[in-house]
């Protein structure tokens, strides 16, 4: 049965998405281009039941998801790039202490104060860790405004299945972007949350959030922990899509808003005779090595597409290993390539 | 107990019995006890959650019989905001520094006490940071020597020490704001009375309550315990003086 | 005046003194015995124990026991 179809924008869709899975809090703090998250649970959570609180600064926020993600409540804060950045502290205690919460970052073009318009020049901080230490968030990349919906579920679902961090790596323009969404109408179970710090009530012993191990034999046991836990997340939850892969001569790597342009740019070339299939990471961390490398071996060339200098293309060439040449066309400072920008490139560079 | 004789004092319940890792005549041992008498009094340790800093408190959690979180440094009241909106009806307190509290966890503690929290925060003010070994803090008193004021701080230069407790008396949502001592018995037992106050202003829902200790670090400033005492007598209480600095309304 | 006793959880103590300075009645002596740490430990050397527990309220380690003798009723 189809669920309630509307039109809205990504941002809006993450948030209905929010409070339909069964979010219990929410604290962020309003950048260009994401407020729209907070604006409409500024309007809906206040109806429909559950915290929303607007932090004094992105660096509060995250400490507030810490905090009440540490004490069992099922929380997320959004952002966008310089945002996101501030929240890097927190985020490496919220995974070193094992709390689950998700996160979005709505993309914009860096660095610095950069510019409000969309960009993926974010991709390794939220793949590689992003703030100090050893450690992983999980990370899904969507490339539609229903996505931004579904993915507000599968996020919340794998970092309480997980205990860690997940993000949805997004940017600015799918996340104003209007489109149809099919709403789901189902609320998420709750999560075991007897590791919480929420007074001990009945409970023997106590519990207790911290990332602090002062002995460095206890730490290395801790860090021992994480790693096997983040294999076990890179065996289980790649994610990608593939198009037209079959009979592909030529691959073409994108994850998000590329991916959705590069699509359009293949089409092109396929109706022009070319075998060009696209490969779509939707984890971009856990990479789906698993879903790409096959691939490599039935190509002749790989063309990575970004909005920002070639990151995702090192994740790329991991996988690779020098089979087949990897050439990469990106653009940055928050201008889009057109698919006909992608299909010229194909032609002089490529084919 | 010899026959004929009743307990008059003994070891809190809710104080684990471990060796702390502070110095010898630390203040930070005797807030820590008072606050488990308080928690047992009340009853409470089922019903608790603390909010340990960074700095030499940062292994509270190691020694209060009730549920933890440690946060980052300067951020233990938005955790505690965290915490609090999620949990309305349990106790929530945090326990910080000079340092934590009134310079890198400057923002976090004036926007909590802006909302009006319904927390308690324990502020210990040593006027020093003791954990990374003697450097200057924002409550440090002007000429006072510490590593990084070898020569005395200059307030021309180093700007004035901080009284974080009277800046947030000005503010509307917060409620009982004190300042106390453990330098001698009778500072104690008003301090242990300040702590309880709090914690049943808590219950009441009254919002944001801070109670300031004026501490000592007898390793840092390079003194016996007993010459600490003195010395928070003659220069720390002139400058930052015993009592409430906001009181309710009743 | 009253008369009291007290028994020092002696593995806990650091020998800070305070509670000899608190001490109304000038009843407790820093000895030069020491515990496994190496603190010197105090002793009520003079018996004038009241039982005020002014030496329990300060001491930081929580090492002190206090008993009073209970009033005749």
């Amino acid at each position: 049965m189809l669920g309630e179809v509307v039109i809205m924008k990504g941002n809006e869709a993450m948030a209905e998405a929010a409070i339909r899975a069964g979010m219990d809090g929410y604290f962020g703090y309003p950048i260009t281009p994401q407020s729209e998250v907070i604006e409409y649970l500024a309007r809906e959570v206040p109806k429909r039941g559950g915290v929303l609180l607007q932090a004094e600064s992105e660096v509060a926020a995250i400490n507030m998801i810490y905090g009440a993600g540490g004490a069992g409540a099922r929380v997320m804060t959004t952002s966008s790039s310089p945002g996101i950045s501030l929240m890097q502290e927190g985020l490496s205690y919220i995974a070193g202490a094992e709390i689950p919460c998700l996160l979005a970052n709505v993309n914009r073009a860096g660095p610095g104060l950069g510019t409000i318009q969309p960009g993926q020049c974010d991709y390794l901080q939220t793949v590689k860790g992003g703030g100090h230490g050893d450690y992983h968030l999980i990370a899904l990349a969507p490339a539609s405004v229903q996505e931004m919906f579904d993915f507000v579920y599968l996020g919340f679902e794998l970092a309480e299945k997980y205990r860690n961090p997940a993000i949805i790596l997004t940017d600015g323009a799918l996340g104003q972007m209007m489109e149809k969404v099919e709403l789901k109408d189902e609320k998420l179970p709750k999560p075991d949350i007897s590791w919480a710090s929420t007074g001990k009530g009945k409970r023997k012993e106590r519990n207790v959030i911290t990332s602090l191990y002062l002995q460095p034999e206890k730490m290395e046991v801790i860090n021992h922990n994480l790693q096997k836990k983040y294999k076990e997340i890179e065996e289980n939850e790649q994610r990608w899509e593939t198009i037209n892969t079959d009979d592909a001569e030529y691959l073409i790597t994108a994850f998000g808003l590329s991916a959705r342009i590069a699509q359009k740019a293949m089409d092109i070339l396929r109706e022009e005779g070319h075998k060009v299939g696209l490969f779509r990471p939707i984890s971009v961390w856990p990479f789906p090595k698993k879903g790409l490398s096959p691939l490599l071996d039935k190509v002749k060339a790989v063309v990575d597409i970004e909005l920002n200098a070639g990151q995702m293309i090192e994740d790329v060439e991991l996988v690779n290993r020098g089979r087949v040449p990897v050439k990469f066309y990106g653009r940055m400072g928050g201008m889009i390539f057109s698919p006909d920008e992608l299909v010229d490139f194909f032609k002089k560079e490529v084919l | 107990m010899k026959e004929g004789y009743e307990l008059i004092y003994e070891r809190p319940k809710s104080l684990i019995k471990v060796h702390n890792h502070y110095c010898p005549g630390c203040t930070h041992g005797v807030v820590h006890k008072l606050l488990a008498e308080v928690i047992d009094e009340l009853g409470i340790e089922n019903e608790t959650i603390g909010v340990a800093p960074v700095g030499c408190a940062v292994l509270a959690y190691d020694y209060i019989d009730v549920d933890w979180q440690e946060a980052a440094h300067g951020r233990a009241q938005a955790l505690a905001t965290g915490i609090k909106r999620m949990h309305p009806d349990k106790y929530v307190f945090t326990y910080q520094g000079d340092g934590d509290l009134a310079a890198i966890g400057t923002a976090e503690t004036v926007h909590a006490a802006n909302r009006g929290e319904n927390i308690l925060v324990v502020f210990i003010n040593n006027a020093i940071y003791g954990m990374t070994g003697g450097q200057m803090a924002p409550t440090t008193l002007e000429g006072q020597k510490t590593s990084t004021s070898p020569y005395g701080r200059v307030i021309d230069d180093m700007g004035a020490p901080v009284k974080i407790a009277d800046m947030l008396a000005l503010l509307p949502k917060t409620y009982y704001i004190t300042r106390q001592t453990v330098a001698d018995v009778k500072g104690v037992r008003a301090a242990k009375k300040a702590l309880k106050k709090a914690f049943e202003y808590q219950k009441a829902g009254k919002g944001y309550c801070l109670v300031e200790f004026v501490a000592n670090c007898p390793s840092n400033w390079k003194m016996t315990p007993i010459q600490s005492f003195e010395w928070t007598k003659e220069n720390m209480f002139p400058y930052y003086p015993l009592g409430d600095v906001k009181t309710p309304e009743e | 005046m009253a008369k009291g006793y007290i028994e020092f959880d002696y593995e806990f103590c650091k020998g800070c003194e305070l509670c000899i300075q608190a001490c109304p009645v000038n009843t407790l002596v820093l000895t030069t015995k020491m515990n496994k740490k190496g603190y010197r430990l105090v002793e009520d050397a003079e018996g004038k124990c009241t039982g005020c527990a002014s030496c329990a309220l300060v001491c930081p380690d929580a090492v002190i026991t206090v008993y009073r003798q209970k009033k005749a009723s």
